[in-house]
C-alpha cells in the first residue's frame, strides 16, 4: 500500500469515500455528465479518482486536477445519492489540497488570483463599477465580444448592467419593524449583492421590517468568504468567516439573515470550516445555527404585512446553493405563494445547475456557456412573465441568455406586492 | 496496452475528441455497478452515432481487440466490466430521443437514453415506457436491452422483450443489421429476442424502436405492513389465487425497510418487520374493486398497518422508497452485495427462512427486497470490507443464487449472469445448453471479441478473479504457471 496522494491536512476521508457504492443515481443530475457523458466528469467517477488518489495510486497533478476542477461543486449529486455520500464534504476537502499542492499555469494562477482580488471587496467593486459603467457607455463589449479571449469575453459578458447610484448607495444601519416586533435580526449584506443588487438588499430591509423585524445591517462587514471556500481558497475562506462571526456575534439578534444562496450555504457550514480551531469552534456553531436564507426566515413567521395582486406566471429557479446544498425548495415556494396572482410554475431540468457557480462561469466559460443556453431554453420553455431565483450569480449568468424574462429575487417580488406596484416598477423608497 | 496501428485505428473511427486514453482517466471505467470486479481498460472510445459504433467495432474486429459495451455503468453483474488490455464503447454520446409517434405509440431511441426519459417523453401525448428497472432515472434503454431488464411493473407487463419492436445492431464484425419489425407481429426466427437479454455478446445495440403504452386510468397503491414475512408472502400467493394481476407487489424486509426509510423518509414503520407495497392499475372500477379484494386478503393476514397513497406525490414517495432500497443499504452497511435470483412463488417463505439460517451460519446480515409477485428475489448481503468479511459474504452471495435454483428457480431475474454468475452457470445448465449457448454465440461473433467471458462459463477463466491479481487456484497448486 503506498501513501495517500493527499497532504495530511484536512484529506477527504476514507469513511466518507467508503459511503459511495457506485451505483450510478447521481450521473443524470450532474452537469458536466450532461454535457460529456464522461464518466471521469461524474459524480460517482469523482469520487472514485478521489478514492484512488486518497490510496495513492494517481497522482493530483494532472488529470486529477482537471476533473477536480470541471465540477461546479452545484452538490445535485447529493441530492440524487441514495446512499447519502457527502458530496460537499468530499469537494469541500479535495478543492484546498489541490489548491496547495498542484501549480497553475501561469495565465490560470494570474486570472484565478485576479478574481480573488477584486470579488471579495466592495471598494474595489464599486470602483470596477465606474469602470464597468464606462465600458458599457462606450459600447465596447461589442468589440470585446470579437477580439478577448474566452475566459475575459465571459467575465466582461456577466457584468451586470451598471447603475452607479445604487453600486455606491449604503443601507441604513437600523431599520425598525412595523408594529409589534416579532424578530431582531442582522443582514449580511454581501460583496456582489450589495454594490451590483443593492436594490436587492432594499427590498429585504422593507420585506423584514414590514413583517416585524427590526433589521440591523453592521456597515464593518466583508465577504464571508463563500467564493474561496467553493473554490478550494481554504486560509482565505477561514480568514472571512472568522471576521464575519466577530463582525456578527456582538450583535443582539435572534438570527443572521442572507439573500444569497451561496453565501448562506457557506455561513452554514462555518462550525465545519473552524472544527479544529478550538478558539472559533464554538462561536463558529453558535453563528451557524443562527443564520437562515430570508425566505426560509419569512416562511417560519406567519405573514402580516398585506400582499397586493400580482398577476403573473412566475418561474422559480431553484439555485443550487439554496436546493441542493442547504435543502431549501419548499420555503421559496411558500413565500411566493402568499403573493394573490402569482402562478408559479417550475421548470424542466430544475434539478440541473445553470451554469454559473461561484467563478465557475469565468474560470470555466465554454462549460458554463452550454449550461446557460440550456437553462434558458428551460425557462423560455415555460413562457413565463417573470423569473425569479435567490442567488445574484443565477442572476448574472442567466441574463446573458434571456434578454425576453425580467428577473428578480423572490424578496423583490414579495417587496412589490407588499407595497402594490408592478413587481418591474422601482420600488417608492429607493 | 494496445499497439499503435489499433490505437490509430480507433482514433480514425470516432475522433481524436471521443477517444479516452489518459491512464488515470481510463481507471474510472474499471468497473460498473459491480465494484468487486475491476480491470482498466486500454482504451475508452466514446461514439456519437451508430456509423461510428461500426467503424469502431470494425476497428476491434480487424485488431482482434476485444470491446466492451457500455451504458451507464449500472449493472449489477458485471456485464459491462472492460476485459484485459480491451476497448471500451461507451454509448454516452448516443442520447437522443429519435423520434416520438403517438399515433402508433412508439418510440425511436438512441442506446444512451434513459429509462425513465422514455416516459418524460412521451408523458406529454399520455404515453409511457412500461419496463421500470429501479436504477429507470439512471440506467439506459441500451443496456436495458442488453440484460433484457424488468423492474417492479413486469409482473403485469412483461420485461423488455415484450416492448421492444426492432433494433439496428452492430454484429461483432462491424456490420449494421436491423432486427426485429416494428409491428406486434414478428416474422420469422425471432433474432431480436435472441439478442435482447443476451449481455452485450452478441452485439452492440443502436437505434431501438419500443412499444409505448396508454398511461393507466387509475393507479392504486397501498403500503401493508405485516408482522412476518411469512404473512407477506401468504398475500402474494392469495393475490395471485384469487386471479387480481397487480400491478406490482414488492416486498421489503425489516433491514430494508430501515434503509430505505434512512434514505427516503417515505413513511414505513422502522420496526415492522415485512412491508407489501400493492400497486393496481387499469380502468376505475376495476381497480377499486380489486382494490377492495386486496385490502379483505392482507387484513386476513394480520396487517398491522395499511396505508394507501391518497395523492400522485404520496405514491411517488413510496415508490421512491423502494426503488432507492438497494443504494439506500449503503446506510446501514459500509458494504454489500445486491444478489438476485428467483424462485417459485409459493417457496418464497421457504427461501426466505434458508436465507436467514445461511446467513446466521455465515455471521452476516442479509437484507431482502423483491419483487414478491413473480418470486424474483434480491437479498443483499451487508458486510464490512475493512473487516475482511468480503470473501465470505462473496460466498453466501453465490451460496444463495444457488439455493435459488436448487428451489426450482433461476440464478437470475433480471441483473444478468454478466462477470458474477458466470462460474455458476453449469449449476443450472447441463453441458448440452451451455454448448448450444456457446453455438449461438460463436455464429455472431466466431472471433469472440465481443464481451468475452461474460455471461457463459469459460472454463480456463472459472475461479479466476478479475481486478486486483489474486492467485488462481491452480497456480497456487503449481498446475498451471502465468506466461
Amino acid at each position: 500500500m503506498t501513501d495517500s496522494s493527499f497532504d495530511a491536512t484536512n484529506p477527504p476521508s476514507r469513511e466518507l469515500l467508503n459511503d459511495c457504492v457506485h451505483c450510478g443515481f447521481c450521473l443524470p443530475t450532474c452537469p458536466t455528465y450532461q454535457l460529456w457523458g464522461e464518466e471521469m466528469d461524474s459524480p460517482r467517477g469523482r469520487i472514485y479518482l478521489m478514492d484512488l488518489a486518497e490510496r495513492g495510486e494517481i497522482e493530483l497533478e494532472g488529470a486529477f486536477t482537471e476533473h477536480i476542477d470541471a465540477c461546479l461543486g452545484c452538490m445535485a449529486c447529493v441530492t440524487s445519492c441514495p446512499s447519502g455520500v457527502q458530496y460537499d464534504r468530499l469537494l469541500e476537502a479535495t478543492r484546498p489540497q489541490v489548491e496547495r499542492n498542484v501549480p497553475r499555469a501561469r495565465s490560470d494562477r494570474w486570472f484565478r488570483n485576479g478574481i480573488f482580488a477584486l470579488f471579495p471587496y466592495r471598494r474595489r467593486l464599486r470602483a470596477a463599477a465606474i469602470g464597468g459603467a464606462l465600458y458599457q457607455k462606450l459600447r465596447l463589449p461589442a468589440l470585446a465580444e470579437r477580439v478577448l479571449p474566452p475566459r475575459l469575453r465571459a467575465a466582461q459578458a456577466l457584468m451586470p448592467q451598471v447603475r452607479l447610484r445604487s453600486a455606491f448607495a449604503s443601507l441604513p444601519r437600523r431599520v425598525r419593524a412595523e408594529g409589534e416586533p416579532r424578530r431582531r435580526v442582522a443582514l449580511l449584506s454581501g460583496c456582489v449583492q450589495d454594490v451590483f443588487f443593492h436594490e436587492v438588499n432594499t427590498a429585504t430591509q422593507r420585506v423584514l421590517a414590514a413583517e416585524g423585524c427590526e433589521v440591523l445591517t453592521p456597515r464593518d462587514q466583508g465577504c464571508c468568504g463563500a467564493l474561496g471556500l467553493h473554490a478550494g481558497r481554504e486560509p482565505h475562506a477561514r480568514e472571512r468567516a472568522k471576521q464575519t462571526i466577530a463582525t456578527f456575534e456582538k450583535l443582539p439578534v435572534d438570527n443572521i439573515v442572507v439573500n444569497v444562496a451561496g453565501c448562506g450555504s457557506s455561513m452554514k457550514e462555518y462550525g465545519h470550516l473552524l472544527a479544529d480551531d478550538p478558539e472559533w469552534t464554538d462561536r463558529a456553531e453558535a453563528f451557524s445555527a443562527k443564520v437562515r436564507d430570508i425566505t426560509e426566515l419569512l416562511a417560519e413567521l406567519e405573514p402580516r404585512a398585506e400582499r397586493h395582486r400580482i398577476d403573473a406566471k412566475v418561474a422559480y429557479h431553484d439555485a443550487c446553493h439554496l436546493g441542493h446544498a442547504q435543502g431549501i425548495r419548499e420555503q421559496p415556494r411558500s413565500v411566493l405563494r402568499t403573493v394573490p396572482g402569482v402562478d408559479l410554475v417550475d421548470l424542466p431540468d430544475a434539478e440541473i445547475c445553470c451554469g454559473s457557480a461561484g467563478i465557475y462561469n469565468m474560470v470555466n466559460p465554454e462549460p458554463a456557456e452550454e449550461l446557460g443556453e440550456r437553462k434558458a431554453r428551460n425557462v423560455q420553455a415555460v413562457s413565463p412573465d417573470l423569473l425569479v431565483t435567490a442567488n445574484p450569480g443565477c442572476l448574472l449568468q442567466l441574463r446573458r441568455y434571456l434578454d425576453n424574462v425580467p428577473m428578480l429575487h423572490p424578496v423583490q417580488l414579495l417587496d412589490a406586492s407588499i407595497q402594490g406596484r408592478r413587481p418591474t416598477e422601482a420600488p417608492m423608497t429607493e | 496496452m494496445l499497439d499503435r496501428a489499433a490505437h490509430d485505428a480507433l482514433v480514425a473511427a470516432v475522433g481524436s475528441e471521443n477517444v479516452i486514453s489518459d491512464p488515470v482517466q481510463l481507471r474510472s471505467y474499471e468497473c460498473d455497478g459491480l465494484t468487486g470486479f475491476r480491470q482498466t481498460p486500454s482504451l475508452v472510445v466514446l461514439p456519437r452515432s451508430t456509423e461510428d459504433v461500426a467503424q469502431a467495432v470494425r476497428a476491434c474486429h480487424r485488431h482482434w481487440l476485444p470491446f466492451v459495451a457500455r451504458g451507464a455503468g449500472t449493472g449489477l453483474s458485471g456485464g459491462a466490466m472492460p476485459v484485459a488490455d480491451g476497448v471500451v464503447i461507451s454509448l454516452q454520446r448516443m442520447r437522443e430521443i429519435v423520434h416520438i409517434d403517438p399515433v402508433d405509440r412508439r418510440a425511436v431511441l438512441q442506446p444512451g437514453v434513459t429509462n425513465l426519459d422514455i416516459t418524460k417523453a412521451a408523458a406529454a401525448h399520455g404515453l409511457y415506457y412500461a419496463p421500470d428497472p429501479s436504477s429507470q432515472q439512471v440506467c439506459t434503454i441500451g443496456g436495458n436491452v442488453a440484460e433484457n431488464s424488468g423492474g417492479a411493473h413486469c409482473l403485469k407487463y412483461g420485461f423488455t422483450t415484450n416492448h421492444v419492436l426492432s433494433m439496428t445492431v452492430v454484429l461483432p464484425d462491424g456490420e449494421v443489421v436491423t432486427l426485429g419489425e416494428d409491428t406486434d407481429e414478428q416474422l420469422g426466427p425471432d433474432l431480436r429476442g435472441v439478442v435482447i437479454g443476451s449481455e452485450g455478446t452478441l452485439g452492440i445495440v443502436c437505434d431501438i424502436t419500443v412499444r409505448l403504452l396508454r398511461v393507466p386510468e387509475t393507479v392504486r397503491t397501498l403500503l401493508a405492513e405485516f408482522p412476518s414475512v411469512t404473512a407477506a408472502g401468504d398475500v402474494v400467493s392469495d393475490l395471485v389465487a384469487a386471479g387480481i394481476i397487480p400491478a406490482a407487489v414488492e416486498m421489503m424486509d425489516n433491514l430494508a425497510i430501515q434503509a430505505a426509510e434512512k434514505a427516503v423518509g417515505a413513511g414505513y414503520t422502522l420496526t415492522t418487520p415485512a412491508a407489501l407495497v400493492v400497486e393496481l392499475d387499469g380502468p376505475a372500477s376495476e381497480c377499486e374493486a380489486q382494490f377492495d379484494q386486496v385490502r379483505t386478503i392482507c387484513e386476513r393476514h394480520g396487517c398491522t398497518r395499511l396505508h394507501i397513497a391518497e395523492t400522485a406525490a404520496e405514491r411517488a414517495k413510496i415508490w421512491k422508497g423502494r426503488k432507492a432500497a438497494f443504494a439506500a443499504v449503503g446506510r446501514i452497511s459500509p458494504d454489500y452485495i445486491v444478489q438476485d435470483g428467483v424462485v417459485p412463488r409459493t417457496r418464497l417463505a421457504e427461501v426466505l427462512s434458508r436465507i436467514e439460517d445461511m446467513g446466521r451460519d455465515a455471521g452476516l446480515r442479509v437484507a431482502n427486497v423483491f419483487h414478491a409477485g413473480d418470486g424474483n428475489l434480491h437479498p443483499l448481503v451487508l458486510f464490512d470490507d475493512d473487516a475482511g468479511e468480503l470473501e465470505r459474504a462473496e460466498q453466501l452471495s453465490t451460496d444463495i443464487a444457488e439455493l435459488c435454483v436448487e428451489l426450482g428457480g433461476s440464478l437470475s431475474g433480471e441483473h444478468g449472469i454478466g462477470t458474477d454468475k458466470a462460474c455458476s452457470m453449469p449449476r443450472m445448465f447441463g453441458e448440452a445448453d451451455l454448448s448450444t449457448m456457446d453455438s449461438v454465440r460463436a455464429a455472431f461473433d466466431l472471433r469472440r471479441l465481443c464481451n468475452p467471458g461474460k455471461l457463459l462459463p469459460t472454463p480456463r477463466l472459472c475461479g479466476e478473479k478479475p481486478g486486483r491479481y489474486r492467485p488462481h487456484p491452480l497456480e497456487e497448486a503449481g498446475v498451471i504457471e502465468r506466461l
